[in-house]
């Protein structure tokens, strides 16, 4: 039976549902000590002194400064900006300074307490407009990690067109990743020399890079494991090689293994969260709603350290202008530097930022041309031979038209929007109710050249007993990684899902296939597994193989075709398609492989006493090419929505002098079973030919659409256009009271 | 050095005496003097449920409560459900349905919703997203675990009828 468009159960499943998953803390590792970080209490400024309280008993405590790194005090990203220790300069609150380990937790917790830094504290610069000042420089000479621009046409010829010009600002907060695993890692070194990092994360092989420059040694003398994971969302792509440098570094003093686990608190105050950005949109647009000029101007908050924040940007200004053809386009980006913790890669990475502000803009221009929401998107949605903002032409799987043609349908969303006018018609209801659409497009895969860059590998091998195992470095995070690749090779060959074993993401065992992240691993990771097993299955051909294969036949195959060399492997590398072109320079040509696509109805109430607002309904449809695996497909749009649900309504993280208020979860607030609608998901399938069977990518993409579906519903119910996430109950209140004075 | 305290208390059937610090928290009493490490921790503050065990009978959030409270009581983790070659009915449809993803939720809520199907709770999504409420899952936005728990109910529903 044919394993792609099944949805097969997922394979470490069983061990996950019984509680026999071992995550990084269910690791006893004997002999161990805890360590703990200690960080900076202030934004910015330096380093006077650190006192340790002589009335503690330091004998069973190890501590660990920048001055122990025996390499270079960086932690390797993008930038060498980033110090695994602070050592003189402090640039935001939480930086790390100090690393302290103890057999017993309690007590490594309780000698944080008994270590003064003295500082000499500077003004911070806590906001991006004051960055954007410059009177106060924490990067260059004027606070900017990265400026890019995309031309395309000629901007004032569009704008002299345009029968209306619509403006509007539009700014999104942080928002946290709440994986429910907090972030841990393990280290120590063998007897041979080898330093052994194990934890939770996303990317081994980023661990393994950024642990070379700290700890010089032979690169097969580091080994990095990732353990079952609990959650990343993009929250366990960079930030994990820091804690593996403090474990590391730990252990290398101490000589003996350290585990270091974050709780809860500490993992929402130090580690990264979405960019904040702010967003300007300048749109000219004829009257029968043709869109004419877009000029648009985003600006991030990157924090105090550079780690992913152009890539973040990047990938923001390329979806800025929303899933939409216009002939004319300017899009300036920004990311600035501030003395609050470093932002970082989060499901959508930068484009549920820009998509926001692009979709809403949508509505307001609707709006004023006093047109519906549903026709000016209908006219200027991508389509076939489309070109985008970067003079990309679309020539094929472009699911835009069918996904928004598909939620209207289900949602019967004229019909809706007509019912719940007459509803807010009525003085007398309770609530008001409203219905909102977002349409949306993601870019699948690293941006432009960036996966010709990565030069990914994976490898399929046959052992002379059989077994099919599948080495990458792919991290299973709940996504479905191990299951989709074992479909995928399993098909290629014509065997059994079962039959088709994956390999933990080990450095020593797998070979670098890039990280997990960007919605790329059944695209990419799954593309080169496919290949691989392809010429598997022509090398098992070449022994006499005849399918189909019964279990014994394959063995028996397997035998002859291993012969004499042990195992038969495959191992296939990215190669670029040779119709795709990239100028990282003037930002023109093929910024993705492909895109996905996604459309969305929301439908809500608001009860007219409290202001809450319950989301009842969400219909969606999203084109991923092909659904490897359906339910897992399902699992992640789902899973997505939920998350963009928090983000649209309930998340907020406070922040005061660079600090985050609401470290815990008592007080950010992420959905549960009762803040989260039923969803109605139709998975549409516009095939991707360099994909595996067709697919494309699904992990961001539900992350993009929700958040303007509600703020148009909420605009629908009240007639309150408001263009800041999230959209709480106080700040509904405040703008309706507003509405009246 | 904080009061040492010795206890019985019975986990998963079985009789245990548990030797430390009277005010030591459940969790970390499951976790490290019984090796039961399926008990996850999430926040640490009973807001996630990742940690919720039945203290006799009674759903609680082990994080929450000292081991001196647990004197003599009945307690009882997931590693009192199914194996991963035999899993109970309840595990085998979150299995089926897509109710886990990244797992570390999963025993709590698996626990929350035995106690659910166990007391009869009846099939409709709005008792059950009621009865995991206290149970965060940042993974699966909770149809497929609502879904799970339905076939839990009907499959129950269905052999009842049947005796």
């Amino acid at each position: 039976m044919p394993s792609v468009s099944e949805s097969f159960r997922r394979k470490e499943g069983p061990e996950k549902l019984t509680g026999v998953a071992k995550y990084i803390d269910d690791y006893p590792l004997p002999g161990c000590i805890h360590g703990v970080t200690l960080r900076s209490s202030i934004a910015r400024g330096v380093i006077k002194n650190i006192h340790f309280d002589p009335a503690f008993d330091w004998g069973p405590v190890t501590v660990v400064s920048a001055k122990d790194i025996p390499g270079q005090n960086y932690v390797y990203l993008i930038e060498v900006d980033q110090p695994l220790l602070a050592e003189h300069q402090i640039r935001h609150a939480e930086e790390p300074i100090l690393v302290i380990g103890h057999p017993d937790r309690a007590k490594a917790y309780e000698a944080l307490g008994h270590v003064h830094v003295e500082y000499d504290e500077w003004d911070p610069v806590l906001t991006m407009e004051e960055s954007l000042d410059a009177k106060r420089l924490l990067y260059a000479a004027d606070n900017v990690f990265k400026r890019i621009e995309i031309v395309k046409g000629d901007l004032d010829a569009g704008f002299a067109l345009a029968d209306f010009i619509v403006e509007e600002e539009y700014r999104v907060p942080h928002q946290e990743q709440a994986y429910i695993e907090n972030n841990g890692m393990a280290a120590w070194e063998e007897d041979d020399g080898t330093l052994t990092i194990m934890g939770s994360m996303q990317c081994p092989f980023y661990v393994h890079k950024a642990m070379s420059p700290l700890f010089p040694r032979e690169p097969d003398k580091i080994r990095v494991i990732q353990t079952t994971t609990g959650g990343g969302f993009g929250g366990k792509e960079e930030y994990p090689n820091m804690i593996a440098g403090h474990a590391a570094l730990l252990a290398l003093e101490a000589k003996r293994p350290v585990k270091i686990i974050y709780d809860r608190h500490e993992d929402m105050l130090a580690t990264t969260k979405r960019h904040p950005a702010r967003v300007r949109h300048r749109t000219g647009v004829r009257r029968d709603g043709t869109l004419v000029a877009q000029d648009i101007d985003v600006l991030m908050d990157g924090g105090a350290y550079v780690t992913l924040s152009p890539v973040v940007l990047s990938r923001g200004i390329l979806h800025a202008t929303g899933p939409y053809e216009c002939p004319n386009v300017r899009v300036v980006g920004r990311v600035v530097a501030t003395s609050t913790p470093p932002n970082g890669a989060f499901r959508g990475f930068g484009a549920p930022q820009t998509l926001f502000a692009a979709e809403l803009q949508m509505e307001k221009i609707a709006a004023r041309l006093q047109m519906d929401p549903v026709a000016i998107r209908r006219k200027n949605l991508l389509r076939e031979g489309a070109l985008t903002a970067t003079g990309q032409m679309l020539r094929e799987s472009v699911g835009a038209s069918t996904v928004l043609e598909q939620v209207l349908a289900r949602s019967r969303f004229a019909d809706k929007k007509k019912k719940y006018a007459r509803w807010n018609q009525s003085k007398r209801r309770p609530s008001w109710r409203g219905i909102g659409l977002a349409a949306v497009f993601h870019g699948d895969g690293f941006t432009g050249g960036g996966e010709v860059f990565l030069r990914s590998q994976a490898r399929v091998a046959l052992s002379p007993d059989g077994r099919i195992r599948v080495d990458a470095a792919a991290t299973e995070i709940g996504q479905g990684t191990t299951s989709i690749l074992a479909q995928i090779v399993a098909d290629a060959l014509e065997v059994p899902y079962d039959w088709v074993e994956v390999e933990t993401p080990d450095t020593s065992k797998v070979p670098d296939s890039g990280p997990t992240v960007a919605s790329r691993t059944c695209m990419i990771v799954g593309a080169l597994l496919h290949r691989a097993a392809k010429k598997l299955k022509l090398a098992l051909l070449n022994a006499g193989a005849h399918w189909p294969l019964g279990r014994e036949a394959f063995e028996r195959a397997a035998a002859r075709a291993c012969a004499s060399r042990g195992e038969l492997d495959f191992v296939e590398e990215f190669e670029k398609p040779g119709d795709i072109e990239w100028d990282d320079v003037s930002y023109r040509g093929d910024a993705y492989g492909v895109f996905s696509y996604a459309a969305m109805v929301v439908e809500l109430e608001i009860d007219k006493l409290t202001y809450e607002i319950t989301v009842k309904n969400v219909v969606t449809a999203q084109d991923v090419g092909k659904a490897i695996n359906p339910l897992l497909v399902e699992g992640q749009i789902i899973g997505g929505t939920s998350q963009a649900l928090g983000y649209a309504l309930l998340e907020n993280a406070i922040f005061d002098r660079g600090v985050m208020q609401n470290a815990q979860l008592t007080n950010y607030i992420i959905p549960t079973t009762l803040d989260t609608p039923p969803m109605d998901v139709t998975i549409v399938e516009k095939p991707y030919s360099k994909g595996p069977f067709g697919a494309k990518g699904v992990g961001e993409l539900p992350m993009d659409v929700p958040a303007p579906a509600v703020a148009a519903a909420v605009y629908d119910a009240t007639g309150l256009f408001l263009t800041e996430l999230p959209i709480l109950p106080e700040k509904l209140c405040q703008a309706l009271h507003a509405q009246e004075n | 050095m904080p009061k040492k305290i010795e206890l019985e208390v019975m986990i998963n059937g079985q009789k245990q005496v548990y030797r430390g610090p009277a005010f030591k928290r459940l969790i970390d009493v499951l976790r490290e003097d019984f090796a039961l490490t399926g008990t996850k921790e999430g926040c640490g503050e009973g807001e996630c449920g990742s940690c919720t065990v039945l203290l006799d009978g009674e759903l609680v959030n082990s994080c929450l409560i000292p081991v001196c409270q647990a004197e003599g009581a009945r307690v009882e983790t997931i590693e009192a459900l199914g194996t991963p070659t035999a899993l109970d009915q309840l595990q085998t449809f979150f299995l089926t349905k897509g109710g886990a993803q990244c797992g570390i939720c999963t025993p709590g809520m698996i626990m929350s919703a035995w106690v659910y199907v166990r007391e009869g709770g009846g099939s409709d999504a709005a008792s059950i997203r009621e009865a995991l409420a206290g149970n965060l899952c940042r993974c699966t936005g909770y149809q497929h675990i609502v879904e799970s728990v339905i076939a839990t109910v009907q499959a129950s529903n269905r052999r009842t009828r049947k005796k």
